[in-house]
């Protein structure tokens, strides 16, 4: 009977109370239940905090420092000394697929921060005031949409430059219309429910409606747009690295790495392979974690995100 | 007299995240021929899964009919493959069955005439042009106006009322023995309830076949039904003709759904006289009766036995209680 | 109404490009440290010297002519160059497009019809690993294992399938299949997710109670309303293909549209970029429409709007 809210009639009022904060409480227990449920999530989850420790403790677990430079040492096949060999200027490549860790771990995350933010204002402003100003997002939107995203970033780091802060800006537009677009169909959805009516008539601000109200319920699909954007970025990323609009020379960077190794793919196919396996990880890693939050936060999603 | 249908000891549970759901705990009953059965109980007492399970129509991963036999000329329908040549012959075109929600049950993206046709080509082997003038037809004798221009729409055209109506077109189309009407008019507003329920009375008399009318409104069996059925918790717990049943119910939940039914010929300002209490918890059903907790008459019997068998007060007449009727009741 | 968000578009295009006066100086700079007066000269050449505003009508103007200027950096057409290189990145994208429907598709349907099973798990997980391969660094194993170490298909390069078919087809099969990858797996995910939700279905239930047999069920009944999703997200997938293509072209070294987009833009040679962006956007946005009219076909509800 614990955490139910069937029983056996409900007379007094304390009763009623009682068994709707249960209820509050064994939501939250459901969905933690039906998201740790599958091992595939759980090895997400795992590997996020595994891939947010390297990248913070990645002094103390790189072997060698990822911007030394050691001529002699070039091109060594994996080996003892480096686990996975050495890079044409004697880096090591484990080291560098260490600190790369950092790299894209803040761009995945800046860029969707940037996203997402500003996505949901223009969508909750399209959505909430209507009229002109939702025509002519909506149109902006549409227009960036017929844009391969990666190809809009790319320009957008011709224009900025490369470095990291450009990177970073550069894909969070070209984010940007999915959240948008989300927020702004959450927007007029819930705008039509009476209950914000009725909120409205009892002397509910706009502000007030639009936290209150429609920000919760945008929530579940949001939390999960972000987890799988946060992989499409770090990808992007390695795209414009590769194109060699990414991030910069000394910097370890996985895409840039990817690159590099190409000249030398005869010889040394581990100096493109590894770090792609490490893409690869990240980006799975993410996708399981936006899959289980989709399907313990609301499963009739499947499908749409 | 056989049985067209005769359901024995059928069980149903469903796996769920809190535990095994035993929607279907044990029910019997059988259809003749020519006769129009009701089906009565409570929302979630289990009438609409044992339709359900008839068919073989159950969703598998949490369902599954764990127990029983369910004879049909001369066959277990149970025991068939569920990709058999039977049973899909036997489904639509033996006994045919009409869903409740007249909104979701019909593919929108399907033209009615392909959703008529398509059981008429199956099991009776039409050609696509006899099988349309036949639906024509049909949908004429529902009552839907024009129906050699409206047999070529989509069902989000038509209104809820007339999309049942082309659910019974379509149950009847291939004449089965057996039409299951899994409460067809509890989605639609009250005229055109006593409409369809008259126009399917209507069709079974002419087309002989048999009815099991699944519903929770007891106007509709009183009017119609031959005989009822009244479930509760996943059982039958009185069984009887209507006379029975009206006049005579044993149990006291058949009592006090009767007595909860506000009537015409009552003073105004008289009070309904609700059944105190929720459905019992399915998955945690005790031994006794699962009445017990809402029960006015009960006695000691009644707490300390295991759920009583159905037995016969009269003849035909079933009620699964301890308490007998020469015991006083508090009201009658 | 698509006349008006075209001309939006476009003009959205041209702002996002040239938008930065500092890039004027920075491309006169790359042609060569000449003097000021060169610089200036070469300025009024190409129209730069006049305001923005004029540059935008006067290319326009051309483009509607089918002029669409001249590259900076190699004073060849913008407009014959494109012509050349078009039909090589259409055909790689079609390709891939056409890949990727037939086999997501059937793929698809079969492991929702059939969860749970061997095959299931399979196409869920090839699925799920699919969207995580960055596109590049797939064409480089491709490159490894059959290029350099089996030795079946040539690294790079390009031959119409009208002047050798067969060399042709070897050549694009690599890079057709890297380009594909991505859409066959989130097509596949989306079609199994969106088959799954319409056996839910009651209408299915209704098919199956008048004894139809699976097959047409699912054939008849369940794939048309499956398929709206689907579309959707193949819609999106023509934008992802786009985007793919430059990664995949510089891969496999294909001289395609992609590849004189990612040099104009590393170049900063405006016209160039803008031309292929151009043909890029109009073509996502004539497969929108496509899209759009397909939703009419699929639902009848949608129809008569």
């Amino acid at each position: 009977m614990d955490g139910s809210t069937r029983g056996y009639g409900m007379t007094k009022h304390g009763h009623v109370k009682e068994t709707r904060v249960k209820a509050h409480a064994s939501e939250f227990r459901r969905v933690v239940r039906v998201f740790l449920g599958r091992r595939i999530v759980i090895f997400g989850v795992v590997t996020i905090a595994g891939l947010i420790i390297c990248a913070l403790l990645a002094p103390y677990l790189a072997p060698y420092d990822p911007y030394e430079q050691n001529l002699s040492g070039a091109l060594q096949k994996p080996g003892f000394n480096h686990w996975l060999g050495t890079d044409a200027v004697g880096r090591d490549t484990l080291s560098r697929i260490i600190y790369g860790t950092r790299t894209s771990l803040m761009i995945g995350i800046v860029a969707v921060a940037i996203a997402a933010l500003i996505g949901m204002t223009l969508g909750l402003i399209a959505g909430f005031f209507g009229g002109k100003g939702y025509t002519f997002i909506m149109r902006f939107i549409d227009a960036m949409m017929c844009f391969p995203p990666i190809l809009m970033a790319l320009i957008l780091a011709g224009i900025l430059g490369a470095g990291m802060k450009n990177v970073m800006f550069a894909i969070g537009i070209a984010l940007i219309p999915a959240y948008c677009r989300l927020m702004c169909a959450q927007v007029l959805s819930v705008r039509e429910n009476d209950y914000v009516t009725a909120a409205r008539s009892i002397g509910a601000t706009n502000i007030r409606v639009m936290i209150r109200h429609i920000l919760p319920n945008c929530f579940p699909p949001l939390i999960v747009l972000i987890t799988v954007n946060i992989g499409m970025a770090i990808l992007s990323e390695a795209g414009l690295s590769f194109l060699g609009l990414g991030i910069e020379a000394p910097k370890a960077a996985w895409g840039k790495m990817v690159s590099d190794g190409y000249l030398y793919l005869r010889t040394q196919p581990v100096l493109s392979f590894a770090p792609g396996l490490a893409i690869m990880l990240v980006v799975f890693a993410f996708n399981m974690v936006g899959d289980g939050l989709r399907d313990a936060l609301d499963p009739k999603l499947r499908g749409t995100l | 007299m056989a049985a067209l249908l005769t359901v024995e000891n059928l069980r149903t549970s469903f796996t769920t995240e809190q535990g095994l759901v035993k929607a279907v705990d044990g029910v019997s009953y059988h259809v003749g021929a020519n006769e129009i059965v009701g089906i009565v109980g409570e929302s979630g007492c289990g009438k609409s899964v044992t339709q359900l399970s008839v068919l073989q129509l159950i969703p598998s991963p949490p369902g599954k009919v764990t127990a029983g036999r369910v004879l049909f000329e001369g066959e277990d329908l149970l025991r068939l493959e569920t990709k058999s040549q039977e049973l899909h012959r036997i489904r639509g075109g033996k006994i045919a069955m009409i869903f409740q929600e007249p909104m979701t049950s019909l593919n929108p993206v399907l033209t009615i005439e392909r959703q008529m046709t398509e059981a008429l080509e199956v099991h009776l082997g039409m050609s696509s042009r006899a099988a349309r003038e036949r639906c024509v037809e049909l949908l004429g004798l529902v009552g839907i106006p024009d129906a050699a221009e409206r047999i070529d729409d989509y069902p989000y055209q038509f209104s809820g009322g007339m999309r049942q109506r082309v659910m019974i077109a379509m149950a009847i189309s291939c004449q089965p023995r057996l039409i299951i009407a899994d409460e067809p008019t509890t989605a639609l507003d009250v005229t055109t309830q006593a409409q369809l329920l008259e126009l399917l009375g209507g069709m079974v008399k002419r087309f002989d076949s048999s009815l099991v009318i699944v519903t929770h409104n007891l106007g509709v069996v009183a009017r119609y039904a031959d005989r009822i059925y009244v479930m509760y918790a996943g059982r039958v717990i009185e069984s009887g003709t209507c006379t029975d049943l009206f006049v005579s119910p044993r149990h006291p939940y058949t009592m006090g759904l009767l007595k909860s039914v506000p009537r015409l010929n009552e003073p105004p300002g008289k009070k309904l006289v609700p059944i105190p209490g929720l459905l019992p918890d399915l998955i945690e059903m005790p031994p006794t009766c699962a009445f017990l907790p809402r029960c006015r008459y009960h006695i000691r019997e009644c707490e300390e036995k295991p759920w009583p068998m159905l037995e016969s007060v009269r003849e035909g007449h079933y009620v699964s209680c301890f308490v007998k009727p020469e015991e006083d009741h508090h009201d009658g | 109404m698509v006349l008006l968000l075209v001309s939006l578009m476009v003009f959205l295009t041209m702002r996002l490009l040239p938008g930065d006066p500092i890039l004027m100086y920075m491309t006169m700079r790359d042609v060569e440290g000449s003097s000021q007066e060169q610089i200036d000269n070469i300025r009024k050449e190409f129209g730069l010297d006049k305001p923005v505003m004029v540059q935008y009508l006067r290319w326009v103007s051309g483009a509607v002519r089918g002029d669409l200027g001249t590259s900076i950096l190699n004073r060849s057409s913008v407009s014959a160059e494109l012509k050349r290189r078009v039909p090589i990145t259409f055909y790689l994208t079609f390709l891939s497009l056409l890949l990727s429907v037939v086999v997501s598709i059937p793929l698809g349907v079969i492991s929702a019809m059939r969860r749970g099973s061997w095959l299931d798990t399979l196409v869920t997980t090839v699925a799920n690993m699919g969207v995580t391969v960055p596109v590049f660094w797939l064409g480089i194993l491709l490159v490894y294992v059959f290029g350099l170490i089996l030795k079946w298909l040539p690294v790079f390069g390009y031959t119409s399938p009208f002047t050798n078919f067969w060399v042709s087809l070897k050549q694009v099969v690599m890079p057709v299949f890297c380009l594909a990858v991505f859409s066959i797996a989130s097509s596949m995910r989306q079609t199994r997710s969106s088959m799954l939700e319409v056996i839910r279905q009651d209408y299915i239930r209704t098919a199956r109670a008048k004894g139809l047999k699976e097959r047409v069920i699912v054939m008849r009944h369940a794939l048309k309303n499956a398929m709206i999703p689907v579309v959707t997200l193949t819609g999106m997938t023509v934008r992802y293909l786009f985007g793919g293509a430059v990664l995949v072209e510089t891969v496999f070294n294909i001289p395609g549209m992609g590849r004189m987009t990612v040099d104009g833009i590393l170049a900063q040679d405006y016209p160039v970029v803008q031309g292929a962006v151009l043909v890029i956007a109009v073509t996502i946005l004539l497969s929108n429409l496509i899209v759009d009219l397909s939703y009419g076909w699929l639902d009848p509800r949608i129809r008569y709007d």
